[in-house]
């Protein structure tokens, strides 16, 4: 029996992937730490505003964790919200857990408390790649429905490992930002196969984005959340060099501005019209070796 | 303020920076030492293409010069807007332009930003926001979004975020706002190398942005929270 990931409440998603009952909140709901801004709006606020933080234990060993709630304003950045992260990683920076777990859905910013939703952003930016170069492994895992954008987007890609079902997507802007931009000839955010190929779960494993390519299944996600707690990976200078010189590759192999299935052709993927037919296990096989060096854990 | 005006204020005409299109690059001598200079222009919309450009010159930088200063000139109008960005995991070009500077400030070089003309979301996340501290002109424009785009986005009405604004700086555009709420920290008068001269003089790293939103008044919220979650 599955259990859809993405159509999960943030903490029956947190609940699935820690061992149970090992969960133990800080600020819970109880403690009703809610926005200061959004009563001036006139807008419902949240007791968690949005994320669920605490310690829990992940396959008997100690990891700190983060769920963010699509549900409550598209899982948005606010103050609060942003700040509960950025105290949750300096925890973790303190009290050395074997891994920080972030079950990201967000759109970003959230706009109605725009600028602090953006030094907020960057605060927990910066806070995760404090963590990170303290050896503490940093997992994303991506499968909520609202997916993660945006400033979040950004944010989960400097994680140690990014774990994406299927179904999930991860990018910058949402399709309907982009269409209002530069018109439904440029991105017609009414087109689900176009939206997918290009922002999907399917797309960045291929890209080389997404490090494990899980289905839309909560124990999957718990399994892969196990494997990553022993993925740390330095950040160096060489291996950001590498990096800089595979990305480039990768944008100048769609100098053209081409369609996702011929990029995948051109990166070598095999038979790319089947892409969108095959489920996780199929695709997985048919990333290329030279992809595979841009993910971590690849290779 | 145009960046060579900014430059020249700065370093008078014996620089070598220059633009490539929306790019800038170069070096600069400043009281005696050299500064790697990175930015963008034209209110660049920054797409992978310019991230990974920036992130270019700040890896040479490390590599060739190790310690040098890096002032990170920032004017953009945000991320690109486009679906070959997207495509191309455009989070992913940022992220990797955000992770470039933390390294570059993990192996000793100061690392400084400076909003001389307009700053918006995307495109200020992984440039002056990944600063040791940014640094701010006065008439530089520093937003997510304007009133009435964002009255439209949140269906709230647009008077009452006008209203609000004038009380509380987290729903305004303007860098007076950004100041308060610490994410920009300070703001470079008419004497620019005084300002400069003061951010290289500040050799602190770690991010007090929301201890100096709660000093200021403008984001009173973010260090309360951070502490409690702590000594939860």
């Amino acid at each position: 029996m599955t259990h859809s990931f993405a159509e999960m409440s943030a903490r029956e998603r947190l609940a699935a992937v820690v061992d149970a009952g090992s969960f133990h909140e800080w600020l819970p709901p109880s403690e009703r730490v809610t926005s200061p801004h959004l009563a001036q709006l006139g807008v419902p606020a949240a007791f968690d505003d949005g994320v669920a933080i605490g310690r829990a234990a992940v396959g008997g060993r100690t990891v700190f964790v983060a769920a963010q709630e699509g549900g409550f304003m598209g899982g948005g950045v606010g103050e609060v919200h942003g700040a509960k992260l950025v105290g949750l990683l300096r925890r973790a920076l303190r009290d050395r857990p074997d891994a920080v777990l972030v079950l990201a859905e967000s759109g970003g910013v959230r706009l109605h408390e725009a600028n602090a939703g953006l030094i907020a952003v960057s605060e927990v930016m910066r806070a995760l790649l404090d963590v990170r170069a303290a050896g503490i492994a940093t997992v994303m895992l991506i499968g909520g429905a609202n997916g993660c954008f945006g400033g979040m987007g950004i944010v989960a890609r400097c994680a140690d490992t990014v774990v994406m079902s299927d179904i999930a997507r991860h990018a910058m802007s949402g399709p309907e930002v982009i269409e209002s931009a530069h018109g439904a000839g440029e991105f017609d955010s009414r087109d689900r196969a176009l939206v997918w190929r290009t922002t999907g779960g399917k797309h960045r494993w291929l890209c080389g984005d997404c490090d494990v390519l899980v289905d839309d299944d909560a124990d999957a996600f718990r399994a892969a959340a196990i494997t990553a707690l022993d993925a740390h990976r330095p950040m160096t200078l060489e291996e950001l060099q590498q990096e800089s010189a595979l990305l480039q590759a990768r944008a100048d192999a769609d100098g053209d501005n081409a369609d996702a299935f011929v990029l995948w052709s051109r990166l070598g993927v095999p038979d790319a019209r089947a892409v969108p037919d095959l489920d996780a296990d199929a695709l997985r096989p048919r990333r290329p070796a030279s992809v595979a060096a841009l993910a971590h854990g690849g290779a | 303020m145009d960046w060579m005006s900014v430059a020249a204020r700065l370093f008078g005409t014996d620089h070598a920076i220059v633009a490539d299109g929306d790019f800038l690059c170069g070096t600069a001598d400043f009281d005696g030492t050299t500064l790697a200079v990175v930015g963008t222009t034209n209110h660049a919309a920054v797409g992978v293409d310019l991230a990974l450009r920036q992130a270019r010159a700040v890896l040479d930088t490390v590599a060739r010069y190790p310690g040098r200063p890096l002032l990170l000139l920032v004017d953009t109008q945000g991320q690109a807007l486009r679906r070959r960005d997207e495509l191309l995991g455009i989070h992913r070009a940022m992220a990797h332009l955000g992770c470039c500077l933390d390294l570059a400030r993990r192996r000793g070089h100061p690392v400084i930003g400076l909003v001389y003309d307009q700053a918006l979301s995307g495109g200020f996340i992984t440039s002056g926001l990944m600063a040791d501290g940014c640094h701010a002109l006065p008439q530089a424009e520093i937003r997510v979004m304007r009133v009435p785009a964002m009255a439209r986005v949140t269906k709230l009405p647009e008077e009452l975020l006008e209203s609000l604004s004038r009380t509380n700086p987290v729903f305004a555009p303007g860098v007076a706002n950004y100041v308060a709420m610490g994410g920009v920290r300070s703001l470079w008068g008419d004497d620019l190398a005084a300002g400069l001269r003061a951010a290289l003089a500040d050799r602190d790293t770690t991010d007090r942005r929301a201890q100096e939103g709660a000093q200021r008044g403008g984001r009173r919220a973010a260090a309360d929270v951070i502490r409690r979650v702590l000594e939860a």
